[in-house]
């Protein structure tokens, strides 16, 4: 690891101007980032810890009914304080990693990195979740750009991420063993207006919507209505654990027994 | 150079650290508390596993700076001041939960963390907590019943 300037600021506003020095880089639970920076794939001048900002920790509902947490919230505390609002998302987060990845990694580490195969991204997606940031909001829709790739900006900081509640969801996770990721996970929830289905782990291009299981999901929320849909090989991840095939198989089974699971 | 304080294992400790040191660097390196262990360095393999204001936490994974002000325990606070064994560590010695204990300090810190959240898991429950342990001796049955033993249950005892 390179040596590096290590600031904790208290606020967000503080953070921001931290965050405006050159080469200076947010660090949040730093599960993801620490390895990374001992394997020199970063290199930040100056790291600016999330970690004693209180104002960005926390799970509270708003007046819409959404559940809104704090970028700066670990897995576990979402997976404890998130239960009674949205039991899908918090079963999701609860199995994130392992219980110290869960204590220390937060919402918005995983949002910024976007792995392609990490359960956050999946969930914000299907949930039709805003992000929110130090400038602005952003629609899931607009934010996941590609395989580690965001529209968040240099320096701008998730505080935020506001939930609609769906009538039903369900998070299916086959996991990859030896990282604790998912090799490929899918997220249903079901809201008055229709479907939406989240699939990560699977296509080079990260997390995704699968419209057509969407599609005939809003008109018969059964497993049966998934019968006659597939999803192409083409494009989807291919490594040692799974060939493209194999993936896109799991999408399908798993968007089956999440709808099962989802009721 | 900055200067970061936190209580470890009860005992308020401070000292000069570069914001690249690692929380199990400093404990190790400048406490001298080596029961914390190294396996892996890359977040996989729990060894370095010990509490940070009670949550367990990757020792490896966390810089000391991110602990300013915390409440840090490590598997040397873990036995009373006479040597005697905590129920955990016990219980290990019982029902044979180590072999070379490489990994040991990891799974005594973990099951400590389990036992405070969930004071009597199921099986299943201890094996799903202990996923960022890894032991390579064990094949893990007797750390599960070790850890079902330390919790008040009733396990079987281990063959002489
Ligand atoms: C053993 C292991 C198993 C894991 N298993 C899973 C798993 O099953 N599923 C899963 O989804 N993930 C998994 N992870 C990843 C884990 O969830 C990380 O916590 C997460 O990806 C990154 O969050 P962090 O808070 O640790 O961010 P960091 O590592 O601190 O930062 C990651 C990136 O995000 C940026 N960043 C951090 N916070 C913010 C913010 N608020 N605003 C803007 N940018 C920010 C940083 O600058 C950095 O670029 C695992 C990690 C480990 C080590
Ligand atoms: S040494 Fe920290 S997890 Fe392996
Ligand atoms: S006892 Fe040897 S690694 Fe667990």
């Amino acid at each position: 690891m390179y040596a590096f300037d290590f600031v904790r600021p208290t606020s967000v506003a503080d953070a921001v101007a931290a965050l405006g020095e050159a080469d200076a880089q947010a660090l949040g639970g730093g599960q993801t980032l620490i390895p990374a920076l001992k394997q020199r794939l970063a290199s930040p001048s100056t790291l600016v810890s999330l970690g004693a900002i209180a104002e960005i920790r926390g799970v509270c509902l708003d007046d819409d009914g959404r559940v809104c947490i704090g970028g700066g919230t670990t897995h576990a505390t979402v997976a404890r304080q998130a239960a009674a609002h949205y039991p899908a998302l918090a079963a999701m987060a609860g199995r994130i990693g392992d219980p110290a990845v869960r204590n220390r990694g937060t919402l918005g580490g995983s949002l910024a990195n976007n792995d392609p195969s990490a359960c956050y991204p999946a969930a914000v997606l299907a949930s039709n979740a805003t992000v929110i940031t130090n400038t602005r909001r952003i629609a899931a829709d607009d934010y996941f750009q590609g395989m580690f790739t965001t529209a968040l900006e240099e320096g701008e900081l998730i505080t935020e991420v506001r939930f609609p509640v769906p009538q039903a969801a369900n998070y299916q996770k086959f996991v990859q063993p030896a990282s604790r990721f998912a090799l490929t996970a899918v997220f249903v929830a079901r809201f008055a207006d229709g479907v939406r289905v989240a699939v990560t782990g699977a296509s080079e291009e990260g997390v995704f919507r699968w419209t057509e299981a969407e599609a005939a999901l809003s008109d018969s929320f059964t497993p049966g209505a998934l019968a006659a849909l597939s999803v192409p090989a083409d494009g989807m991840i291919d490594d040692l654990h799974g060939t493209p095939e194999y993936r896109a198989h799991l999408v399908r089974v798993l968007t089956g027994r999440a709808v099962a699971a989802a009721g | 150079m900055t200067k970061v304080s936190m209580r470890v294992n009860g005992r308020p400790v401070s000292a000069e650290v570069e914001g690249r040191t690692l929380l199990v660097q400093f404990l190790r390196e400048g406490l001298g508390l080596t029961g914390t262990h190294v396996g892996c360095d890359t977040a996989q393999c729990g060894a370095c596993v010990v509490h940070v204001d009670g949550r367990a936490t990757k020792a490896c994974n966390v810089f000391a700076m991110d602990c300013d002000g915390a409440e840090v325990a490590t598997i040397e606070g873990m036995a009373a001041p006479d040597g005697t064994l905590s129920p955990i560590q016990q219980a290990f010695q019982d029902h044979h939960g180590l072999q070379c204990g490489f990994c040991t300090p990891g799974m005594v810190m973990s099951a400590a963390a389990l036992l405070d959240e969930n004071p009597r898991p199921t099986e299943a429950e201890v094996r799903e907590y202990l996923e960022g342990n890894i032991c390579r001796c064990t094949g893990y049955h007797n750390i599960v019943k070790a850890i079902l033993a330390a919790s008040g249950q009733p396990v079987a005892v281990a063959a002489e």
